[in-house]
């Protein structure tokens, strides 16, 4: 959009600055004038210009170059751009040294000047997208935006907030979907690295060969396929913070290299000989029990030890039941703004149904709950009917063999099972476990089985 | 009843100038809905800067504003010279934005100035686009982002070429809106 961006003009001469501003206005721009340098400074003390046009030879003892410092130090980002008619090889390196963005010659083609117009305007557009993102970011992973009053959770807050400026390695244990990532983000984001980059790697979503190029990268020629060199996750997070996900499932191998990093700081590509130095704070999260990983003899204690220096562990979110309510209403709210729907609460017994739920897949199984709720719902209340999937979800509890068992207590658990459901039906049952009448007789008197 | 005006300055004298104005005014009367009138403007030798070899389009658009009828709507000055505003080495017209007066120049949408040969068809056509731009620009129409609407903006012949001698969808609702309140 062009008409946020305010362009001045400044020059002595009234037919040049008004010419200038038209055609300006006619290319949708809103665009003031000022006829000396002092107006023009004046101007820029009350108004953010984007865009400043400075004739370079002003009478009054303030000429272009010395308007232009005087904006530049009230705005340094604006963009400046020196007219002049009388162009030397002198004042142009004066201008350009002293900030100028562009120095053009007058009269000049009106193509030229609309092509330096547009392309400074996208850039500008380009970097108030990129404050607006970072902020949005930053406020995303704020720690004053974790919701929870539950005092375990707090704790957790507090002393990730206390570690964030150190470059100790951090170990964030917890379930699934407990907001192990937002909380080494908000770690990221409270700290001095804040402004470099923050890379999240997930470990449990690739294969080891895979994995060990992700992270440390490759030469050309390291395997087939790799056509070009390709810098890893740790050269990316440099300065910055590398976040690896899912850390007890790497193999024992990139264990191995894993440590060597976190003791060396630096490391091999894949197929390199040159050893590449890192400074990247490492977070790793895991919901696995890795001291009991140690135990089994699946994790090395060496890295355990090493990563382990900060241990964060986030309560899952059935231990923290008062937090259900306020996270859920902070969803409802996030949500209906984005799903444009206008939701006003939760009904006392929705709440009900969502404080008794065990919540497996914690604070995101929440989000997701809440987003498929406020999809359906037809009024400005959810209500418990909203939630009804929930229950099904909790009745259907996942089968797993029961182990220890012998074949024929599995097969008498089975008939005994089959007879409850098909409610003494001897036929029916026999069909749905796929026997003959006569057999499954034969094994309800083999098992003793009552009919 | 408001009219729309043609103002034609002193110099237009060739056929094809005639046959311009002509089809200016066709195109107005049915953009605008409203009856197209024609006045002459004299010369404008006055706006004539030496320096330069070029007439000054700030003067021009000030002395059709001064000559402007009192039941006029809208006027658009059509001059053959070759008019400039003091930063750009020329403007193929110039408007009051949201104003009543407009001049479109002819100088450099012939052929003949890029030493080509004359084509009556084409140099037409970029007549009225760019009557139809300027003219645009006093209902409070600025430039447009749509290449192919009459809106865009144009800093060679090339970019006049390209577009049509219509407003895009979004620019016409402006326009009719603007029209409207006439």
């Amino acid at each position: 959009m062009k008409t946020h961006w305010q362009i001045l003009v400044v020059d002595d001469e009234e037919v040049m600055c008004e010419s200038l501003a038209a055609w300006l206005r006619e290319d949708g721009y809103q665009v003031d004038t000022a006829m000396s340098g002092r107006d023009a400074v004046e101007k820029a003390r009350q108004r953010d210009y984007a865009i400043y046009f400075i004739d370079l030879k002003m009478p009054g003892g303030m000429d272009g170059i010395e308007t232009m410092m005087q904006v530049r130090t009230l705005h340094p980002e604006a963009s400046i751009i020196i007219i002049t008619a009388y162009a030397t090889v002198d004042t142009a390196i004066t201008a350009m040294k002293e900030g100028a963005q562009e120095y053009i010659v007058k009269p000049c083609n009106p193509e030229e000047i609309s092509l330096l117009v547009s392309r400074i305007i996208k850039v500008k557009n380009l970097q108030r997208e990129n404050t607006i993102l970072r902020k949005k970011l930053a406020r995303q992973y704020n720690f004053h935006d974790v919701i929870s009053k539950n005092p375990r959770m707090q704790e957790v807050m507090a002393l990730a907030h206390e570690i964030s400026s150190l470059r100790s390695t951090v170990l964030i244990q917890g379930e699934s979907g407990t907001g192990k990532e937002m909380v080494a983000r908000a770690i990221h984001c409270a700290g001095d690295r804040a402004s470099k980059p923050f890379v999240a790697v997930s470990c449990a979503a690739l294969a080891e060969t895979l994995l060990e190029s992700e992270l440390f990268g490759h030469e050309k020629g390291a395997f087939t396929g790799a056509a070009a060199q390709k810098r890893g996750k740790f050269e990316l997070a440099d300065s910055g913070t590398i976040f690896l996900d899912e850390i007890g499932d790497i193999s024992s191998k990139l264990q191995c290299d894993l440590l060597r990093v976190l003791q060396e700081r630096c490391f091999y590509r894949v197929g390199g000989n040159e050893e590449v130095h890192v400074d990247a704070r490492v977070i790793a999260a895991t919901h696995v029990n890795l001291q009991q990983a140690v135990a089994d003899g699946k994790f090395r204690d060496d890295l355990y030890y090493r990563l382990n220096v900060i241990e964060i562990r986030i309560p899952p979110l059935r231990e923290r039941r008062e937090d259900v309510p306020l996270l859920a209403r902070h969803f409802m709210e996030r949500l209906g703004h984005e799903l444009g729907k206008d939701v006003a609460d939760f009904s006392e017994g929705a709440l009900k149904v969502l404080m008794d739920y065990n919540w497996p897949g914690n604070v995101r199984e929440l989000e997701n709950a809440v987003e498929r709720a406020m999809v359906t719902c037809r009024g400005r209340l959810l209500t418990e009917d909203d939630f009804a999937f929930l229950a099904h979800n909790g009745a259907k509890k996942p089968w797993s063999v029961p182990a220890g068992m012998s074949l024929q207590e599995m097969e008498k658990h089975l008939i005994t099972a089959t007879l409850q459901q098909t409610e003494g039906n001897i036929k029916e049952a026999a069909q749905i476990l796929g026997i003959d009448r006569s057999t499954l007789y034969e094994k309800l008197k083999k098992y003793e089985i009552p009919r | 009843m408001k009219y729309f005006y043609m103002g034609v300055t002193a110099e237009l004298e060739s056929v094809a100038d005639r046959e311009a104005v002509e089809a200016i005014g066709d195109v107005m009367g049915r953009e605008y809905g409203l009856p197209v009138r024609t006045v002459g403007l004299g010369p404008i030798d006055f706006a004539y800067d030496a320096g330069r070899g070029q007439w000054a389009s700030i003067p021009v658009l000030e002395n059709v504003l001064a000559q402007c009828p009192g039941d006029a709507a809208k006027i658009l000055a059509v001059t053959t010279r070759d008019l400039f505003i003091p930063v750009l080495t020329f403007v193929f017209g110039q408007a009051q934005l949201g104003g009543r007066s407009a001049v479109v120049s002819l100088a450099r949408l012939r052929q003949e100035f890029y030493h080509l040969p004359p084509d009556r068809e084409i140099f037409l056509e970029r007549a009225v686009k760019e009557a139809l731009h300027e003219s645009g620009h006093t209902l409070g129409l600025v430039h447009c982002a749509d290449r192919a609407c009459a809106m865009s903006l144009s800093t060679g012949v090339r970019q006049i070429d390209v577009k049509s001698a219509s407003f895009c969808g979004p620019c016409a609702a402006r326009a009719r809106k603007a029209v409207n309140v006439i």
